[in-house]
């Protein structure tokens, strides 16, 4: 299926340890360098060499150039696949500056595809914005999206912006964008919030070693065209995304040495023996845990230290008694999946338990706001694209089919399940030394920080969540070890340029 | 015990201020209603610049900013002081008249100025885009952190026997809490001593993702002053900043809009297009923050600071100066706290001068 080649000896660089594929045939800038060997792609504040962390636009380590580009996020523009490359012209050339949209939906994943078609099949102008090359969120990367859907999405009409990054939202609604360096601005009547999830990284020592990446950061990469063949990976860390990436590693012929989930294996074994409500997930998970040797997966198990030297090149793990090593090319490390909830922050939606509060129908507590899938609470691709229906419908003003609601009810109900059987132990607060660098925009250790202070606090005291990432990456680390609350949301809710904040093209007139 | 002398106020101006009381080997206590420094102080600039608005304003931040030079040794890093200069930026020929006249009066009350003709700007600061017809360097101010600034007071304070409370709310002042009450509170100030002339003046900034050297001054447009005293609603200026971090600092901006901090958009960008007007470049640079803040502001724009009424005394009301005039405030205050002459004249910052309106 993919389309990475094997090694074309005298082309590539090899360089132990580092996952090596034709750089050729990777589709965004990170990829393309981890796939020639090359995972370092700047240095940290205090010149540290950082990498890819994780791979989906939201921690900022992987910024390039003078103009700063998440290289996560760039394509490889000679390089892009046709299917990729046309979507990306088809998207950059359609004119953004039409009439106002019925409905704008923030997200192409599995919530904002079937949202938006849903809305545009009932006849609503619908615009279907994402950071991504391509429609099809963190789990359809790559052009994955399932061909009925594709088709579907084409015949519905809507306009699909790629390559949009949303940094602000206005009452009424104003959507402004950042689009491949240039500023996009739309108006629409009505939101649909499907901003996906993003991981949960908790800190370490070694945790900002390049190569030591995110578990759905692997799978992006993958995705993304990097191949791990012949690679050591450890997986470590917890949650439903373990299994699914270390199979997907084994079909790629990655040496999955272990894959180390922190959950007890009494709350393991618990959610297994619960899964026979859902036979989907159960075959799926029953298929994830073949692809590999049985004795590589242990739960109990996490990660405290990751060595190395301009990368990683050994973890360090325990199950709590044993302290153990396992050589790895590739660390994934990640403890669960967080909703991405800032832009419903920014336009006023309330949060309950960390994520959107919706009701019935989707609407956040924002008249004409919307809010499917993870920004909703994080329960997977299919539950997403149920309520992705469900707010396109409401959006469009129509009521939504009630064998859809149940469905919604039944795929709920498993993710309250994966909620309770997969939660960071408090063993996770006390990996940090007091050198270990918990903000890695500012390079800002432990031991800078007292607990007895607030994230504002900590900010101005020790410029802790200062950088590019917002706190996107410490501010959750921060609050699972100190217990606190992030700072308030505002525009820019993401690094754009001065042009686009203000609307203008570079290169014209003011 | 009571202390000698407590201050209400742990921004940058009551950080001086128990600093400089605490000097005098008084036993200050400063109360604050969250945490230090992260009010007012926490929003603005840290540009300790001599303005030329009014003869009383040219007083006081000349020696602010020299008592920020004597201090300067001994910041520590996190204070990010950098004496990188002032650069008045002049667009055209009118402008430039403006700065002689400038140059005339920093000239007379001894502040170093140095005028630059248009290539010798551009040399300076190559992003400024072309045609600008010169400029006013003033070599000796400076920029900081003004956070790191009041808590780094604070500790001198401490170390002189003050005490600091944090997250010590104050509801009302009483004379007999203390020898002396010091009103310090910021835009906080008129709630604790009715009648005080105390308005919010709102601005807000940007700052950008690091791009060290794309500029090397504070680099102001002569109509700052304009937009600073002016009476305006709403006004902006260009007043872009190099931070120790290689960050740039974009502002400014100015209205009055009582305590509401949410972002005016419109004006914020109507601040980033006067930047963009002088330095086109930044519009590729990557802005990561926006926020806001509130300048106490006066009727005619200078700070109240000495007596209130027995026991009381005020240091409030700096409007965009409090960073540059902090430490004069606090040795201003400790003098007419102590009956002895200040080093300035202190009528032109008495508190009761509007009280005969």
């Amino acid at each position: 299926m993919r389309r990475y080649l094997r090694h074309r000896g005298d082309r590539l660089r090899q360089v132990s340890g580092d996952p090596i594929c034709d750089p050729a045939q990777t589709e965004t800038l990170a990829a393309e360098r981890l796939a020639a060997g090359r995972p370092v792609l700047r240095r940290s504040v205090g010149g540290e060499p950082r990498g890819v962390l994780c791979a989906m636009g939201v921690c900022f380590e992987c910024r390039i150039g003078p103009e700063q580009r998440r290289a996560c996020m760039e394509p490889v523009e000679s390089r892009l696949s046709d299917r990729v490359a046309g979507a990306l012209a088809e998207a950059i050339s359609a004119v953004p500056e039409a009439p106002p949209y019925d409905l704008a939906v923030i997200g192409a994943g599995p919530a904002g595809i079937a949202a938006a078609c849903a809305a545009a099949e009932s006849g609503k102008r619908v615009a279907l914005l994402d950071e991504g090359l391509a429609p099809g969120g963190q789990i359809w990367r790559g052009g994955r999206v399932p061909p009925a859907w594709r088709e579907r999405l084409e015949r519905s009409g809507v306009v699909s912006l790629d390559r949009a990054t949303v940094f602000d939202l206005q009452p009424g609604f104003a959507v402004q964008a950042e689009r491949a360096g240039e500023p996009l601005q739309l108006k629409a009547s009505a939101l649909v919030l499907a901003t996906g999830a993003r991981e949960l990284f908790l800190p370490f020592p070694g945790w900002t070693l390049p190569n030591v990446v995110g578990v759905g950061a692997v799978q992006a990469l993958l995705k993304a065209g990097l191949s791990f063949r012949d690679r050591r990976v450890v997986l470590a860390g917890s949650g439903p995304l373990l299994l699914p990436v270390a199979a997907l590693l084994a079909e790629d012929g990655a040496d999955v040495a272990l894959v180390a989930e922190q959950s007890a294996p009494v709350d393991v074994a618990r959610f297994a023996r619960s899964l026979w409500r859902w036979p989907g997930k159960l075959v799926e998970a029953a298929r994830h845990r073949l692809s590999f040797p049985a004795a590589r997966y242990r739960p109990g198990v996490w990660v405290v230290e990751a060595l190395g030297d301009s990368r990683v090149r050994e973890a360090v793990l325990t199950d709590g008694e044993r302290v153990f090593r396992e050589r790895a090319d590739i660390l994934g490390v990640s403890f669960g999946l967080l909703p991405n909830t800032e832009l419903g922050e920014l336009i006023g939606c309330e949060l309950e338990a960390g994520a959107l509060r919706v009701g019935a129908r989707q609407e956040t507590s924002v008249p004409g706001v919307f809010a499917a899938g993870e920004p909703t609470g994080v329960g997977g691709a299919e539950l997403a694209a149920v309520e992705g229906f469900v707010a396109g419908f409401a959006a469009a003003g129509r009521e939504a089919p009630v064998a859809l609601l149940r469905r919604r009810e039944s795929l709920r109900a498993f993710s309250r399940l994966l909620a309770s059987a997969f939660h960071p132990r408090p063993e996770l607060r006390a990996l940090a030394r007091p050198d270990t660098l918990l903000c890695r925009c500012e390079d800002v250790p432990l031991s800078a920080l007292e607990p007895s202070w607030g994230a504002r606090q900590a900010k101005l005291a020790a410029r802790f969540g200062m950088g590019a990432c917002q706190g996107r990456t410490c501010g959750p680390a921060a609050r699972f070890l100190f217990g606190w609350e992030g700072d308030s949301v505002r525009s820019p809710v993401k690094p754009a340029s001065i042009g686009s904040l203000v609307g203008a093209h570079p290169g014209r007139a003011l | 015990m009571k202390p000698d002398v407590l201050v209400v106020g742990a921004g940058i101006v009551g950080a001086a201020c128990a600093y400089a009381l605490s000097r005098e080997r008084l036993r200050v206590t400063v109360v604050d209603a969250a945490f230090a420094g992260g009010g007012t102080t926490a929003a603005g600039m840290g540009h300790i610049v001599v303005m030329d608005g009014s003869e009383a304003e040219l007083a006081l931040t000349a020696y602010g900013r020299s008592l920020w030079e004597e201090l300067a040794p001994q910041l520590p890093r996190s204070c990010e002081d950098e004496a990188c200069g002032t650069i008045w930026v002049a667009a055209d020929e009118e402008e430039l008249e403006l700065v002689r006249a400038k140059a005339r009066t920093y000239a007379a009350h001894g502040v170093p100025a140095l005028q630059l003709d248009a290539a010798r700007l551009a040399e300076l600061e190559p992003n400024l885009r072309r045609g600008l017809a010169g400029g006013l360097l003033v070599p000796g101010d400076r920029v900081l952190y003004p956070p790191a600034a009041a808590r780094w007071l604070l500790a001198r304070a401490r170390d002189l026997g003050a005490e600091v409370r944090e997250g010590t709310p104050v509801e009302r002042l009483e004379t007999r809490s203390a020898g002396a009450v010091v009103n310090a509170a910021g835009v906080q100030a008129a709630r604790l001593t009715p009648g005080l002339p105390i308005e919010p003046r709102k601005g807000q900034l940007v700052i950008t993702d690091r791009h060290p050297g794309f500029v090397r001054h504070q680099l102001v447009e002569l109509g700052y002053l304009k937009s600073a005293h002016g009476e305006a609603a709403e006004s902006v200026a260009f007043n872009v900043q190099p931070r120790a971090t290689g960050q740039l600092l974009i502002g400014s901006s100015r209205e009055y809009a009582g305590l509401d901090a949410t972002l005016n958009r419109p004006l914020r960008d109507a601040m980033l297009r006067r930047a963009l007007e002088f330095l086109p470049g930044l519009s590729r640079l990557s802005a990561i923050r926006t926020w806001t803040g509130f300048r106490p502001a006066t009727p005619d724009k200078l700070p109240l600071i000495g007596r209130h009424s027995s026991g009381v005394f005020v240091a409030a009301g700096h409007e965009g100066l409090g960073i540059t005039t902090a430490p004069a405030t606090g040795a201003l205050l400790a003098d007419l706290l102590l009956g002895r002459p200040p080093a300035i004249d202190p009528r032109p910052y008495d508190v009761m001068r509007f009280a005969h309106d």
